[in-house]
């Protein structure tokens, strides 16, 4: 078959403008042929004959009259057995085997196989000849790490086939054919355990989409008790910089309940990285023994890499994302940071010379930034499992104002807004996330009723707090007083958490649950306290146990002993019984 | 023989066009006008029309000037010989030397691959207590100093050329005054440090398209000493005025401005040149110290605002000392854990109670009574922004810890203090020793 062609006429930073007589689709691939180069590009607009392209990668030596050759195709990911462990780039290049080839830089015109073809998976059929199948029926099996990866009939095989031959149990490569399907008009199609999909159309192979309920465990406090995440739900975490989102997510990235974990590093430092590469593989996942790799995908393209690739870069993440899930797994996608994402879109959109709107973003921005989100979910697959998608996306607002277009239409489509605030990590509050102002619509792993009776203490106690500023302690009553110390211990011990302390950095959800109703029985209490410096010292000293308690291994005779300490210590100066613990709508 | 175009079709600021063929994107050319030669590379191209940035400038140049393609990208000489040079933003000499045309090498190259880079794990001292206490520079690493117009960040720079322990220095300027660019020279002169100094200034007085080359001519000359085996560090000055210098080209190009007038891709400009810090396994290193200033003392103005998203970390120079508030280097607990043991607990105990200095501070100027505690803490405070705060301070990082010390014997009882015991059993120092 004839390749399409065309020719440059003009090249504006990365974007190529080409003229062409052929047929040519929106977002279709082409390859910018220079000497015994190939430049990935991707059409982007289409005028009559002329065609705007961005380029994946540097343009700088290309000329008017250089020849493109259009693929046919859209931008693709490749999908099948060896994802997991890998560091791929936007395009979904594997960084090590690229510096294999290339040494410390990343050469331009240079695209390897995603999926290794060397490798032989030990594949187990599920389905027999005969079979009616269609897209995402698992045909078999191989293991991957922990996990059984299904070879499934690709997404874009929409109609019913039948399975003509497959191959029995044995060691095959990816592209190995391991099944002949023929569709009702009697076409033949091979089928191989790998399969491309294009990254910016989302794969519905299920059987529906349903409402995110059940908490993704985050291990965090502030995130599971008071601003939970759902399995199959999305959140965002704006903040300044130096607030600590990049920290947050890499915390969650280790300590999140879910199956596996794709972090999409878009724009951001290529230190940051690195250290999860070298860190990761060294951890070990409480939930499985094994290396905290074995559950990632790493999908780097950082500040310095090509734009056009780092617009890419979080479409493939999703995809991949979604593939996993039709395996029935919890996938959780981290997603740092989309205010680079957007940036890229809005320096496309300047050299296409479109109408900018605000901050010169795009004025397709909302849409864009909703319908990534909207590819996460909580979906029933066709054989009657679940499986999620959930998506964690920080955002970069300029001068860490969270009015400007990015965080806004963010914030339209999340269900949880952990706003991080430059005041909580300039007191070295973390993690930082703003406990008033954020907030989430997913449900909570301790009692609603427990949460909404802390929030008021807390929210009771910043308004005191802001009351003392002016009138000083000596103005302020001792019942308002006590509110505000005790609103101040919740946020030391319970809302702000340890991240470098092996035992505080993760806290379980039967903990959270078990230590929250010994914190209400101190926010509910009444105390025989009648002055300020007493009430001081005594909540000063509550704080210290209660820290060394959170420091203390879950169940141990440390934590026994120091809980102890604490309850009677409580006991001292709390009047009524401990058993009528908390009162509720009463502070 | 390349061919010569003798019609440049329009002139609008530093920006020109011609109709010419066979030219390749971001390629170079020297135009020749009645007021001599200059070079130019292309920024545009639509069918035959090429539009470039003149590095001189537009001014003077005619319809009928001549421009002749070259057809390499720019580039910039690479040897030994650069030690000790000075050279403008263009590449060419500053100082009297010659010219230097052996082994060019492209400037702007590709970026390092993520998977090759490694932890950092070395610190570089500089003799400031400030730094190498508090806010330790870590090879590789890439930090700005935010200041205002005034301040004396251009002193600290060439001190820190002089004090660092690196194999060489790569210093650029951009739109720097004259008169600084030869306070930097004769310090740097007096104090023996020129022989491992590479210059590539460029002056408020020099066009504005050779301030966009400086970054890219010191990082690719850095890049190629790293790859040699040498501990390179960058000192850039003013990356404000880089930025505005994109700014007005990218005006000038009819660009869509995104906030307050600077172009949508400042983030990934200025990513491209602070990425280029790295420390490559088993060669050599690049780290970048760039001095941002901020218009206004705005840390939300966009340069300040993104370099702090690239950055790891900050310096802020504030009343001619570096803030401990504020400054940051993220990287620094990667090498302040295997300095010496009381490094940690001093850096953290020493800000606490200059924290608490600053609250006393206030309480007094509010006309609040001085408590016994109070008088200690600002007794403590003035000690501190003598000894240790001070530019002029210029010791190791092991004396300095030990004036650490001796300030707090001074201020306080080792009680006061809020450190542990064992610490204090080692390093508290005896009444004799401290004054």
């Amino acid at each position: 078959m004839a390749k399409n062609l065309g020719k440059i006429v003009g090249i504006n930073g990365n974007m190529v403008s080409v003229e062409t007589d052929s047929q040519v689709s929106l977002n279709e691939v082409g390859f910018i042929l220079l000497n015994e180069q190939r430049l990935k590009a991707e059409v982007i607009r289409i005028t009559g004959k002329r065609l705007e392209l961005q380029v994946f990668e540097a343009t700088s030596g290309l000329s008017i009259g250089n020849s493109v050759e259009f693929s046919g195709e859209l931008l693709t990911v490749e999908l099948g057995p060896g994802l997991l462990t890998q560091i791929y780039d936007g395009l979904q290049n594997p960084l090590p085997e690229l510096a294999e080839q290339c040494g410390f830089f990343l050469q331009r015109g240079i695209y390897l196989n995603a999926l290794p073809r060397n490798i032989e998976w030990d594949f187990t059929p599920s389905a027999k000849v005969g079979d009616t199948v269609s897209s995402a029926y698992t045909l078999g099996t191989v293991p991957e790490g922990q996990f059984k990866h299904r070879v499934m009939v690709p997404f874009s095989y929409t109609e019913s086939y039948t399975i003509k031959d497959i191959k029995s149990s044995g060691k095959y490569t990816v592209d190995t054919e391991i099944a002949i399907i023929e569709d009702e008009k009697g076409n033949k199609y091979s089928v191989s355990m790998m399969f491309t999909w294009p990254v910016k159309r989302p794969i519905t192979a299920y059987a529906e989409r349903l409402k995110p309920g059940a908490p993704m465990v985050t291990k965090t406090r502030i995130v599971d008790t008071f601003l939970p995440v759902a399995l199959g739900g999305t959140y965002c975490i704006p903040g300044p910089f130096g607030a600590g989102k990049t920290v947050l997510q890499q915390v969650t990235s280790k300590n999140a309940e879910v199956d596996i974990v794709i972090i999409a590093a878009c724009g951001e430092r290529a230190g940051e990285v690195v250290e999860t590469l070298k860190e990761f593989p060294e951890l070990i996942d409480p939930q499985t023994g094994k290396s905290l790799m074995e559950r990632t995908i790493i999908i780097c393209n950082t500040s310095s890499m090509p734009v056009a690739a780092r617009e890419a870069s979080v479409y493939t993440a999703v995809t991949l994302a979604e593939y996993y899930r039709q395996m029935g797994l919890n996938v959780l996608l981290l997603a740092d940071s989309t205010s680079r994402w957007a940036q890229a879109m809005r320096e496309m959109s300047g050299r296409l010379e479109e109408i900018p709107g605000e901050e010169a973003f795009p004025a397709y921005l909302e849409s864009t930034i909703a319908s990534f989100y909207e590819r996460a979910g909580l979906v029933r697959l066709k054989t009657g499992e679940y499986g999620s998608v959930t998506i964690g996306g920080t955002v970069s607002p300029a001068g860490g104002n969270f009015e400007e277009p990015v965080t806004q239409a963010t914030l339209k489509v999340v269900g949880a807004f952990h706003g991080l605030s430059r005041e909580r990590s300039d007191a070295r509050k973390y993690p930082a996330i703003h406990p008033l102002e954020s907030w989430s619509k997913y449900p909570s792993v301790v009692p609603v009723e427990k949460v909404n009776y802390a929030r008021s203490v807390l929210f009771r106690g910043n308004e005191v707090g802001q009351m003392m500023k002016v009138v000083g302690e000596e103005g302020t009553s001792i019942e308002d007083y006590l509110i505000y110390l005790k609103s101040d211990f919740l946020d030391f011990v319970y809302l702000q958490q340890n991240s470098f302390d092996p035992i505080d950095a993760s806290v379980s959800v039967d903990r959270q649950n078990y230590i929250f109703d010994i914190l209400l029985t101190i926010l509910g209490g009444k105390f025989d306290l009648s002055n300020k410096a007493e009430s001081r010292k005594y909540f000063n000293k509550l704080r210290q146990i209660f820290l060394d308690y959170n420091g203390a291994e879950w169940q141990s005779d440390d934590f026994k002993k120091l809980e102890t300490e604490l309850i009677d210590l409580i006991k001292v100066k709390k009047s009524g019984n401990l058993e009528d613990a908390y009162i509720f709508q009463k502070v | 023989m390349r061919k010569v175009y003798s019609k440049i079709e329009s002139i609008s600021g530093n920006v020109i066009s011609v109709s010419a063929e066979g030219v390749n994107y971001n390629d170079l050319a020297v135009v020749t006008s009645s007021h001599g030669e200059s070079l130019a590379n292309v920024i545009r191209m639509n069918g035959n029309s090429v539009s470039l940035q003149v590095f001189s400038g537009g001014r003077g140049v005619s319809t009928g000037d001549e421009v002749r393609f070259l057809g390499h990208p720019m580039q910039v000489s690479f040897s030994e010989n650069l030690l000790g040079r000075i050279f403008t933003g263009s590449g060419k000499p500053r100082d009297n030397g010659p010219e230097l045309t052996e082994n060019m090498i492209d400037i702007g190259g590709p970026s390092v691959n993520p998977a090759k880079r490694i932890i950092p794990r070395n610190m570089i001292r500089t003799g400031i207590p400030m730094i190498d206490i508090f806010n330790s520079l870590v090879e590789s690493q890439k930090l700005p100093i935010f200041s205002v117009s005034g301040e004396p960040y251009n002193e600290l720079l060439s001190r820190i050329a002089m004090q660092a322990e690196v194999d060489m220095i790569i210093l650029g300027g951009m739109g720097l005054k004259y008169d600084d660019y030869l306070s930097f020279k004769e310090t740097l002169e007096e104090g023996g440090a020129m022989s491992r100094t590479i210059f590539f200034v460029h002056t408020a007085a020099d066009p504005i398209v050779e301030c966009l080359l400086v970054p890219d001519m010191s990082l690719a000359v850095a890049e190629k000493f790293a790859l040699g085996g040498k501990k390179v560090l960058v000192l850039l000055t003013d990356m404000t005025n880089f930025a505005d210098a994109m700014k007005e080209i990218a005006i000038t190009m009819e660009q869509v401005p995104s906030n307050r007038g600077y172009p949508g891709d400042l983030y990934s400009q200025l990513a491209s040149r602070y990425e280029k810090a790295v420390d490559f396994e088993g060669a050599g290193s690049i780290t970048i110290l760039a001095v941002t200033t901020m218009p206004g003392d705005d840390v939300t103005h966009p340069v300040p605002d993104n370099t702090g998203y690239i950055t790891e970390g900050q310096y802020y120079l504030r009343n001619g000392r570096i803030e401990p508030f504020g400054s940051l280097s993220r990287l620094k607990q990667m090498v302040n854990g295997d300095t010496r043991e009381d490094h940690r607990p001093v850096m953290d105990g020493m800000i606490k109670l200059y924290a608490a200095y600053k609250e006393s501070q206030e309480k007094k100027s509010m006309g609040f009574r001085m408590s016994d505690w109070d008088e200690k803490l600002l007794k403590y405070g003035a000690l501190f922004e003598s000894e240790m705060m001070d530019l002029s301070v210029n010791i190791p990082l092991e004396k300095a810890l030990d004036n650490g010390w001796r300030i707090l014997a001074e201020s306080f009882t080792s009680d006061e203090t809020g450190l542990r015991t064992d610490l204090l059993n080692k390093f508290w120092p005896s009444e004799k020793e401290s004054r």
